[in-house]
């Protein structure tokens, strides 16, 4: 057989094989399709938040006169209107924009490494690594608050037919409305700041190995590059958390 | 590719010197157990496949013998199933127990791990021309992943309150409620840790599979020069990818459902008169999700041994695969139909019945893509030179399975027949048949052909033929009855009975099935004997021993780790050039390039000389 191939030349073209045909290293390939995988499993916890609130009531009546019941879905915009330092001010939705608006620059940032990768500028990677790590850890922290304010709950509660009041959240019970929002609130704000902190622990690594000069012995920063890919994906996924649990 | 220096075995023939003397100075450990190579990754898949196959069948022995004599006593099993044997009766949970895991270990540890585990890993570097998978390690991981799965699944069997009970779809509430029945305890907090493993090694084994079919193919090897198991494989790898993760949603919200007191499919439910306090959720949600795998997974399952056994048809009829792209098409058209017939597991859940025919309609649908094999199948038989090798008759058992198999599901999937239908013997018998049995054969079918090449030595032929027509006997034997019981409206999953009059008849087509299914496992072992004798002792392999025309038969008889002693082969032509008139010999290797074979050349081919 050895003889044949140097007789003539095998067809060349795009998908003719010996190339990698979507001009992507296996490793990037990787990384794409764990995300479309990874996609699917949001897609369905996004499907049971959809479904499970479509099973129960809206709230109905004037926005003004809104009170925390189980008996309906509550309007977002109730819930989240808290900000740290202002205690008992009404402000809706400020502190998730916030948040929203840190994990974005943290994307804008993490652009600029894979960027300074593809430079070779090894000085420029460690900076806008430093930048993300650094967004990424404030998100968390933030969202840390944000789930504390939701555990502890409002100085008003929740008036129970009995006479007390109820603050807080737990698994089976929460001042805001059907146990389920709690539920749905907790698992995928959960799930998704789970994915933000794998990825800030490898973007940890990343910068480690970047300091140490692994990547640019190497040649190239094409880890720097899926780990950027992995951290814009979950910053994606955020925007429809975001749009669905506060949005809509 | 030649940058890929990997260092190889010089001398082919000295299989075991070349262990002695091999570059990298490997250990034992890093040699067969945590090893990087592909092809030792695929036999630990394919034994610990057959481990669990085995295990799987016992199980389903064990409740067959409940099922053929409900009045007999078991007091000689009490040895093996100790407490499960109450007054030498089979303690009524453990039967439920016992199917649960029959199911779980067939279909997932054993049909899809241990079926496209192996010859994914096996056969998709060997017949691209790779050196290996595009990332070894994470293949090691995947296997370990598996491993660990695996050793908490069986650990389960052995927990005082028995494993996981609430049917392998382990629906809730049942699956969710500790208090419900002693197998929602501990035994299915294991059940779900173990498959959320079993996904996270599959995604970790699908990922490189797609990768490595796109990114490392050798020089010529077109998506339409590659042989049918690699398209298989390919998509049973993205079936795997988009499928499983949903699964793994619906375990995790499970795991908290039953460990930290959400609510998210239970409602409403009382316990011994007690209210719980989770309101708000849905037990049907949780079957959307699950089927939204569980049906793709069925095809998962029988797409692997699809490709296999189109290749070894082809190659033992002599002929090309009768349409090529017509294969690939249906293929394709099975894999994105699969993710849209999911609720035609769910007729009768009181879904609307509009929604039902939308289901009925799509599902219908895939008898058309199934049909186009199966005719391409037998006219690639048809007036071929066949050769009756074990694997090729194991090939042929696959088709008539697929048939027999595949004509109840166009019955089933009419919503208005599934209400009958639904739970019964019936439901059992199609699916035993056409993914059960049938992957099965397509499982042994590329066991006896690719043998050689990942043993080097041949299985025995004989024993073979005697295995094949035991183990097709058998599965008819078995499951033509259970057809008949089904329609009848015997319910699946029930212990007893003996309780209903009107089943009373079919006592004795119980015990026939029953003795029909010792007779069909017993007959495995004369496989394994074959198996594990044919390692050692088995006549030695040439390099072609089937005269096969794809590339991983230009290998070595043993490949060492990267394949190919020099460089990787180039490809010049599709891979069923069999018995082409003009030619010198009935097969022309895909290395073989057209300047090479100009007796044999078509018109259309004289461009490429």
């Amino acid at each position: 057989m050895s003889t044949s191939t140097t007789l003539e030349a095998p067809k060349s073209g795009t998908w003719d094989g010996g190339n990698e045909p979507m001009k992507a290293s296996y490793g990037k390939l990787m990384m794409w399709f764990f995300l479309l995988s990874d996609a699917f499993t949001f897609g369905a916890f996004l499907i049971v938040y959809g479904l499970t609130r479509h099973a129960h009531t809206p709230y109905t009546g004037e926005a003004e006169a809104f009170t925390f019941s189980t008996e309906w879905w509550p309007i977002p915009e109730k819930v989240f209107n808290a900000f740290p330092g202002f205690h008992g001010v009404d402000l809706p939705l400020a502190f998730v924009a916030l948040m929203t608006m840190i994990l974005i620059f943290s994307s804008v940032t993490m652009v600029l490494a894979v960027e300074a990768g593809h430079r070779m500028d090894k000085k420029d990677v460690e900076k806008w690594l430093l930048w993300t790590i650094l967004f990424g850890a404030t998100f968390l922290a933030c969202q840390a608050w944000e789930w504390t304010h939701f555990i502890v709950g409002t100085d008003e509660g929740m008036l129970l037919p009995d006479g007390t009041t109820y603050h807080g959240a737990s698994m089976a019970f929460n001042q805001y409305g059907p146990p389920l929002f709690a539920n749905l609130f907790f698992f995928i704000t959960g799930f998704h700041g789970f994915h933000v902190f794998i990825g800030w622990t490898l973007l940890i690594v990343a910068f480690i190995s970047t300091v140490n000069g692994v990547y640019h012995k190497r040649g190239h920063y094409e880890m720097v590059e899926k780990i950027g890919l992995y951290w814009h994906f979950v910053d994606l996924v955020w925007v429809f958390v975001f749009t669905f649990f506060y949005l809509i | 590719m030649s940058s890929t220096d990997i260092s190889m075995t010089r001398d082919v023939h000295h299989v075991h010197e070349e262990h002695d003397e091999h570059h990298h100075d490997q250990n034992f450990f890093e040699k067969y157990i945590f090893s990087l190579d592909h092809k030792v990754i695929a036999k630990q898949y394919l034994f610990m496949g057959i481990f669990w196959a085995f295990v799987g069948g016992f199980l389903s022995i064990l409740f067959r013998l409940q099922l053929g004599w409900p009045e007999a006593t078991f007091t000689f099993l009490e040895p093996i199933l100790g407490g499960w044997i109450e007054n030498g009766k089979l303690n009524p949970e453990f039967y439920l127990a016992l199917v649960t895991m029959h199911g779980t270990i067939m279909v997932f540890f054993v049909l899809t791990a241990g079926l496209s585990g192996t010859f994914s890993n096996f056969l998709i570097p060997l017949q691209i021309g790779a050196r290996d998978m595009a990332s070894g390690f994470m293949n090691m991981l995947s296997f370990w992943v598996f491993f660990i799965a695996s050793v908490i699944m069986f650990w389960s069997l052995f927990i005082e309150t028995g494993p996981a009970a609430g049917g392998w779809t382990v629906y809730p509430p049942l699956s969710a409620l500790p208090e419900a029945i002693q197998g929602s305890g501990d035994g299915m907090t294991m059940w779900l840790i173990s498959m959320a493993l079993f996904i996270v090694s599959q995604l970790l084994g699908g990922v490189n599979y797609i990768t490595t079919v796109i990114n490392l193919r050798t020089k010529g090897m077109s998506m339409t020069k590659i042989p049918l198991t690699i398209w298989a494989f390919l998509l049973t790898a993205v079936l795997g990818l988009l499928a499983f993760p949903v699964l793994l949603s619906a375990a995790l919200l499970l795991i908290f459902d039953r460990s930290f007191g959400t609510s998210f499919f239970l409602s409403d439910i009382y316990i011994a008169g007690q209210a719980l306090s989770n309101t708000g959720g849905s037990a049907i949600l949780f079957q959307h999700l699950f089927w939204f795998l569980g049906h793709p997974e069925v095809y998962i399952v029988i797409l692997p041994a699809m490709g296999l056994v189109s290749e070894v048809i082809a190659t033992n009829a002599r002929k090309p695969i009768f349409g090529y792209r017509a294969m690939i098409g249906s293929m394709v058209g099975i894999a994105v139909l699969s993710f849209v017939v999911w609720a035609h597991h769910m007729f009768v859940t009181g879904m609307n019945p509009f929604l039902g025919s939308v289901f009925m309609f799509l599902t219908l649908i895939i008898a058309v893509p199934s049909a186009v094999k199966v005719f391409n199948w037998i006219a690639t038989i048809w007036r071929g030179n066949v050769r009756f090798t074990a694997a090729m008759l194991f090939a042929i058992g696959f088709v008539s399975l697929f048939i027999s198999g595949g004509l109840t599901g166009i019955i089933l999937g009419n919503s208005a027949l599934d209400i009958q239908l639904h739970d019964t013997y019936f439901v059992v018998a199609h699916f035993h048949l056409v993914m059960g049995a049938a992957a099965f054969f397509g499982m042994f079918c590329g066991v006896y052909h690719w043998y050689p090449k990942m043993f080097g030595r041949m299985m025995d032929e004989k024993l073979g033929y005697i295995h094949f027509w035991l183990t097709f006997i058998a599965v008819y034997l078995v499951f033509m009855p259970m057809h008949y019981i089904g329609i009848a409206g015997f319910p699946r999953r029930y212990y007893n009975w003996t309780g209903f009059e009107t089943f009373n008849i079919f006592t004795d087509l119980n015990t026939f099935i029953s003795l029909a299914a010792i007779f069909g496992f017993v007959a495995q072992f004369i496989f394994l004997f074959n198996f594990v004798y044919s390692i050692f002792r088995g006549r030695r392999a040439t390099e072609n021993p089937w005269h096969s025309n794809t590339l991983e038969w230009t290998t070595p008889v043993l490949p060492g780790h990267g394949n190919w002693p020099g460089e990787i082969p180039a490809v010049y032509r599709w891979p069923y050039d069999y018995s082409k008139p003009g030619a010198a010999e009935d097969y022309i290797p895909q290395t073989v390039p057209f300047s090479q074979t100009q007796s044999s050349n078509l018109p259309n081919e004289k461009d490429f000389e």
